[in-house]
């Protein structure tokens, strides 16, 4: 598994790359930790005549968590995101997400960034940022701008970044009560056959406000506005369970692959989200 | 004179058979110092890769190799075209049948090499092979065997006859343009009468899917061809490196002497490298011609699409029986799906393996077994993977039936293993098809597995947990598996085992050194199962050298004597035998030595330990290690300098390791996600040589088979596009979906090999497969559950449940 | 084919300078170029761990890098973590503790596991578990590989007392 030859370039700020974009327009592709363009590359599926490494470009780390907001720069990876006590305690969600993904040695390489931009239905990232109401910032030729996550995805591999841009950081406002993100998988390593990250607001025994998104369940990420909907005013009861189940399922359109058949993903997305609700609300 | 040391720490001293002895392989491959075939790096070095086909079925329009060739690197593009004048373009398959070494007019399998290209480097070579522009025109493909045998498809065009008759093929008349074989074994009219007067038959269909066996290192060689001494050398991942010598010589015309073949260090086989593969063959001619060593490494795609699947069995079986449970007769047919050639690595008057060790390990008077060989559009293969010919299946087979069996007599499982299974004092025991048991204990086994897990206690709990899953208190189920088998392994006698016409014996050559250290060559090769260490260990117990002065060589055929190779487990039973038969000359020589040295006459010495004493003067001795040196410094009469022997060992039976295993599974009705809670593992595997490798290896096969019955499959769809070609689909668990295992065991030696020993590595696999099934399958038994196909993973087990109606 | 660019690394303690292609792979620079044939190629896809190395202190599939990205890096394989008069306490481990057979994910599993008991020095086995679950064996069934990584944070901690 050889990728074809390449030019590589790796410049130091963001002017850098935006004018390598700008110059070789389709032909040029950013990269982060490279942990889904790389195989892709090998396995000729790609082709990227200008590979940009994001790897000196200043000002794409850090954590940083604010009063309201946490801002998660693109080139922060999975290891960071568990690694940040901070970050555990403002957005726990996060750490268990991140745990979840790929093995130790893909989290090192693998960014926030990458996971989001890339489109990928199967990445985790981006069904926990609509989850999270995440804004990304997304910086071109024209100068910086901020797209919701909610927004951002519109098929697989195909979002709402232009290609002369880049997604710099991740805002995520502070999130509140409980959470959890629920993922089910063959094998560690393996994508989701179905995940739920749930993020739940309790006051006494009925919850005010909910926040569900699923993962690969659709060749997007899918934030169900309805299933958050039917739990809110409820006592997390069967009866919500079930109205949030049957809300999501409304809401996702999983495809038939090697994990399994479309009936099948169904019923675990609809036994996932309820676990993850469940979980959620018990430490909200 | 008294001994410094006592008896115990002289033995001790050894480390022979019965110790852990730590492996002395292990250093090299701790710091990283593994000699690999991928390591080999020579002068000059070219590198090979292949242009496949991405159709299933296809015919080939035309090839053009033009752009390929200005790719700056690329030296040349071989295809069929340039193979066929060397006669090449065709090789032998082991068995019987041949195989396209590039594609010949059409393409039958999706991966099947089309074109070799080679360059100066990889980098060039992938470039190139990007560049060959090959025209397909598409033809219907067929991947399911029976849609194969009434299909007016002809896949083999090569095998049908002017006006559509159709030639025999290896092993005898075909019925139909895309079958390859009919074999039988036991009594057909017999056991249908048995079956048809019966109290109770049961009956059942099972698919033993396709898969791999997908060792860590793939497949790939380095051939280098000496033009000036007419010398050619292979080094390669090779299961059997004097076996690839004689194909390599047979097809190639090289005198064998010219050709030197060599298996370094081996990353993991499993049945994987057994073959011989298009690869090797271009690798060789592309040396040839262009006069510099050539290597050829697989990618891991290449490695799961196109060398050596594993099963892909269509078994149906009927089993009759008393009311009381007495087994009475077993029938079975079975559907192999070979693929677009016939590649099976099985002994060539065993078309089918050992699949008539079907019975299993129960006392069935009456059998028989039919087996319908058949083409499609998948890849070749049909190795052991893990397992001696076939026995995997046999065994999966054999245990299902038992299951079900049980069900029909609506009777516990362990109880009805335990009143069939053949008694300690019918050993040695003929089977109903053909096969002679060499020793056993089932009963003991049997009985220490089941009280080892508390398997009242078990069954008490699982009643618990299917009344509480009933009232809506759990929504999960509790599975125990069971399974007891037999092994047939160590292939095999030269009389009825041979591959390509050698015969399936063994050998080993030792050289004792004058300061009492010592070399001992062996036709077998390590693939990780620690020969270096463990046949030191034999040698020492056999002649008194300590095993840490003993070094053991596999691998180069310009040294080892000539050998079958590793697989089958059928090091220890035949090279092993081989190595204490060897040992035992140079005993006998040393005791003339030693007679001499005393001044006694030879018969008035004996053997103890580490030396030869006088009888009844134990005083008067002297040590091998001065034995060894009296060879070499003495002038005795009668007697030659030096102290070698050599055996090559025809073993007069196979060998019988058996084993009991019982899994506890948990299993998540609504998601399928089976959670395994505990494996309890006895083998009995005669003599044990290396307790703490055998326990690595029982711990080895039976996560291989976790993998396999839990997940792990080659899919094909109708296109007969490969559907699980990386490993993010074809299952290998990680060390987190693995559990810690228990092992026990039992001893009872082979009585007709020289150490008593059996082999064990394969065992865990043939016995772990029908375990981890078994554990799904009995949890769903209470709701009506018969038998589901493997593999058993999230989906499948989930589907177990709904079609229960567990869901509703 | 591309332009060459100048690379600068470190590997095992020693710089390295060359020119190569970008997209060569680190695993075949370390292998091919340099001659540091410990770490292995098993998948090609970042599953199996075989290739792991240590860059900068983190684990790392060299098969899915290449060899521009890791310009200036810091890099250790099997082959900087001990040799023979200085063997890594894990080295030991797996040899006593029958943590390997073929040999070929070993130079990885160890590898990953220094890392590992960088990060945790005292890891459960489920955390032994889970940190390791970046590298496939096929023959082991890891059970072994658990007990020697276990034993070697056992000895090194041991030895770090007897340090103090």
């Amino acid at each position: 598994m050889i990728p074809a030859a390449f030019d590589y370039h790796r410049p130091t700020d963001m002017a850098g790359v935006i004018a390598l974009l700008q110059e070789h327009g389709d032909d040029a592709r950013v990269m982060a930790g490279g942990h889904s363009l790389i195989p892709m590359m090998k396995l000729r599926m790609a082709d990227v005549p200008h590979l940009i490494d994001l790897q000196s470009v200043s000002g794409l780390g850090g954590i940083s968590i604010g009063s309201e907001n946490i801002r998660i720069g693109a080139m922060v990876t999975q290891t960071d995101i568990i690694a940040d006590d901070a970050l555990a305690k403002g957005a726990p969600i996060l750490r268990e997400a991140a745990l979840q993904i790929a093995d130790p040695q893909v989290r090192n390489m693998g960014t926030v960034g990458g996971n989001v931009a890339n489109g990928d239905p199967g990445n985790d990232m981006p069904g926990l940022m609509q989850c999270l109401d995440a804004t990304f910032s997304l910086i071109g030729p024209d100068g910086v701008r901020d797209v919701p996550a909610r927004d951002f995805y519109e098929a697989a591999y195909m979002t709402a970044r232009t290609d002369e841009e880049v997604l710099t950081a991740v805002t995520i406002p502070l999130p509140a009560g409980g959470y959890a993100y629920e993922k089910q998988k063959r094998k560690i390593g393996d994508y989701a056959t179905a995940a739920a990250a749930v993020q739940i607001v309790r006051d006494g025994n009925i919850c005010t406000a909910a926040s569900i998104a699923m993962t690969n369940l659709s060749d997007t990420p899918i934030y169900s506005e309805a299933a958050g909907a039917a739990l809110v005013g409820t006592s997390v009861d069967d009866a919500a369970l079930a109205a949030a189940a049957d809300a999501m399922q409304g809401d996702i359109d999983p495809s038939e692959d090697n994990r399994g058949p479309v009936a099948f993903k169904k019923h675990v997305a609809g036994v996932i989200v309820r676990r993850a609700i469940t979980r959620a609300w018990s430490r909200a | 004179m008294k001994d410094e040391v006592t008896r115990d720490e002289r033995v001790a001293n050894l480390k022979g058979m019965g110790c852990s002895r730590k492996r002395v392989e292990d250093a090299r491959f701790t710091q990283g110092k593994g000699n690999y075939v991928d390591d080999i790096k020579l002068d000059g070095m070219l590198f090979g890769d292949f242009v496949r086909t991405p159709y299933a079925h296809a015919r080939i329009v035309s090839i053009n190799t033009e752009e390929a060739l200005k790719v700056p690197g690329v030296l040349a593009v071989l295809t069929a075209a340039d193979l066929e004048p060397l006669g090449l373009h065709w090789m032998p398959t082991l068995a019987g049948d041949k195989q396209m070494v590039l594609a010949d007019g059409k393409v039958l399998f999706q991966g099947q090499e089309v074109a070799f290209v080679v360059a100066e480097d990889r980098y060039a070579a992938a470039d190139g092979i990007e560049l060959v522009e090959v025209e397909y025109e598409e033809l219907p493909v067929i991947v399911d065997p029976f849609e194969a045998l009434q299909s007016d498809v002809v896949l083999r065009e090569d095998l049908v006859g002017e006006g559509g008759t159709l030639p025999d093929g290896a092993h005898g008349p075909r019925k139909h343009h895309n079958h390859i074989f009919r074999w039988e074994a036991g009594d057909r009219d017999p056991t249908a009468q048995v079956i048809a007067e019966a109290e109770v038959v049961a009956e059942e269909s099972m698919y033993y899917h396709r898969t791999h066996p997908c060792p860590l290192e793939t497949c790939g060689c380095v051939a280098s061809m000496d033009k000036v001494n007419g010398k050619l050398t292979l080094w390669g991942t090779f299961q059997a490196p004097h076996a690839i010598r004689t194909v390599v010589s047979l097809i190639s015309g090289i005198e064998e002497h010219n050709i030197r073949v060599i298996s370094p260090d081996i990353g993991g086989g499993f049945g994987n490298k057994v073959g011989a593969y298009p690869g090797y063959v271009c690798s060789v001619v592309a040396s040839i011609v262009t006069g510099k060593p050539v290597k050829w490494i697989e990618d891991r795609m290449d490695n799961l699409m196109t060398t050596a699947f594993a099963r892909d069995y269509h078994m149906t079986g009927k089993i009759a029986a008393t009311r009381e449970g007495k087994i009475t007769g077993l029938q079975c047919h079975v559907t192999a799906d070979h693929g677009g050639f016939d590649a099976c690595a099985d002994p060539t008057k065993f078309p089918a393996g050992f699949m008539n060790i079907c019975t299993g390990s129960y006392d069935i008077p009456t059998a028989y077994l039919e087996v319908d060989g058949v083409y499609t559009n998948k890849a070749p293969g049909g190795v052991s993977y893990r397992c001696s010919f076939r026995v995997t299946e046999a065994v999966y087979f054999i245990e299902r039936m038992i299951e079900v069996l049980a069900i029909e007599l609506n009777m516990d499982a362990a109880e009805l293993r335990r009143i069939n299974f053949i008694k300690k004092e019918q050993f040695p025991y003929t089977a109903a098809l053909g096969w002679e048991y060499d020793s056993g204990d089932y009963h003991t086994a049997w009985d220490k597995a089941l009280k080892a897990v508390d398997y009242e206690g078990l069954r008490a709990e699982q009643a618990q947990r299917v009344a509480d899953f009933k009232a809506g208190k759990t929504r999960s189920l509790m599975g125990i598996g069971l399974s007891f088998f037999t092994e047939i392994v160590g292939a095999g006698p030269v009389k009825n085992c041979d591959i390509l016409g050698l015969g399936m014996f063994d050998s080993c050559e030792i050289r004792i050194h004058p300061t009492g250290s010592a070399i001992a060559r062996l036709g077998t090769i390590s693939q990780g199962q620690g020969h270096a260490t463990t046949f030191a260990q034999i040698l020492a117990s056999e002649i008194g050298l300590p095993a840490d002065s003993i070094t053991i060589e596999e691998g180069d055929t310009d040294t080892a004597p000539y050998g079958l190779g590793t697989y089958g487990s059928r090091s220890t039973p035949v090279a092993g035998a081989a190595t204490a038969m060897a040992g035992r000359k140079i005993r006998a020589k040393a005791q003339m030595i030693a007679a001499y040295l005393l001044e006694v006459h030879d018969n008035d010495v004996e053997f103890d330990v580490d030396r030869f004493v006088v009888k009844g003067a134990p005083e008067k001795f002297k040590t091998m290690k001065e034995i060894a040196f009296a060879a070499y410094n003495q002038a005795i009469p009668g007697i030659e300098p030096g102290l070698e022997a050599v055996s090559y060992y025809d073993p007069p039976n196979m060998t019988y390791p058996f084993g009991a295993y019982v899994c506890v599974m948990d299993i998540d009705v609504d998601t399928g996600v089976p959670d395994i809670r505990r494996f309890y593992a006895l083998d009995d595997c005669g003599t044990r040589i290396n307790p703490m490798i055998i326990e690595g290896q029982v711990h080895g096969g039976l996560t291989e088979a976790l993998a396999v019955s839990l997940g792990q499959e080659i899919a094909y769809d109708d296109m007969g596009n490969v559907k699980t070609g990386t490993l993010m689909d074809f299952f290998l668990p990680t060390a987190w979906e693995v559990p810690n295992y228990e092992t026990d065991h039992t001893v009872t030696p082979s009585p007709h090999h020289p150490i008593g020993a059996k082999g064990v590595g394969e065992s865990p696999h043939v016995g772990g497969v029908p375990c981890f099934s078994n554990a799904v399958q009995d949890a769903f038994r209470p709701f009506g559950n018969r038998h589901t196909n493997m593999p058993h993973d999230h989906w499948r087990i989930w589907k177990t449940a709904h079609d229960l109606g567990l869901h509703d | 084919m591309s332009d060459k660019i100048h690379i600068k690394m470190t590997v095992n303690g020693k710089p390295e300078e060359f020119l190569a292609e970008p997209r060569e792979l680190l695993i075949y620079t370390l292998r091919e170029r340099l001659n540091i044939t410990g770490p292995h190629i098993g998948c090609e896809t970042s599953h199996c761990g075989a290739c792991t190395v240590t860059i900068g202190g983190k684990s790392v599939k060299a098969c899915t890098m290449f060899v521009a990205q890791a310009d200036g890096a810091d890099i250790t394989t099997i082959e900087g973590i001990g040799g023979p008069d200085d063997l890594h306490p894990l080295q030991t481990a797996f040899k006593e503790h029958h943590g390997l057979q073929c040999g070929y994910c070993t130079p990885g599993m160890i590898t990953r596991a220094a890392a590992l008991l960088e990060e945790n020095p005292n890891p459960t086995e489920e955390e032994i578990r889970f940190g390791m679950a970046g590298n496939l064996c096929r023959c082991t069934g890891y059970q072994n590989i658990v007990k020697s990584i276990l034993a070697a944070a056992a000895e090194i901690n041991a030895s770090k007392e007897a340090a103090q």
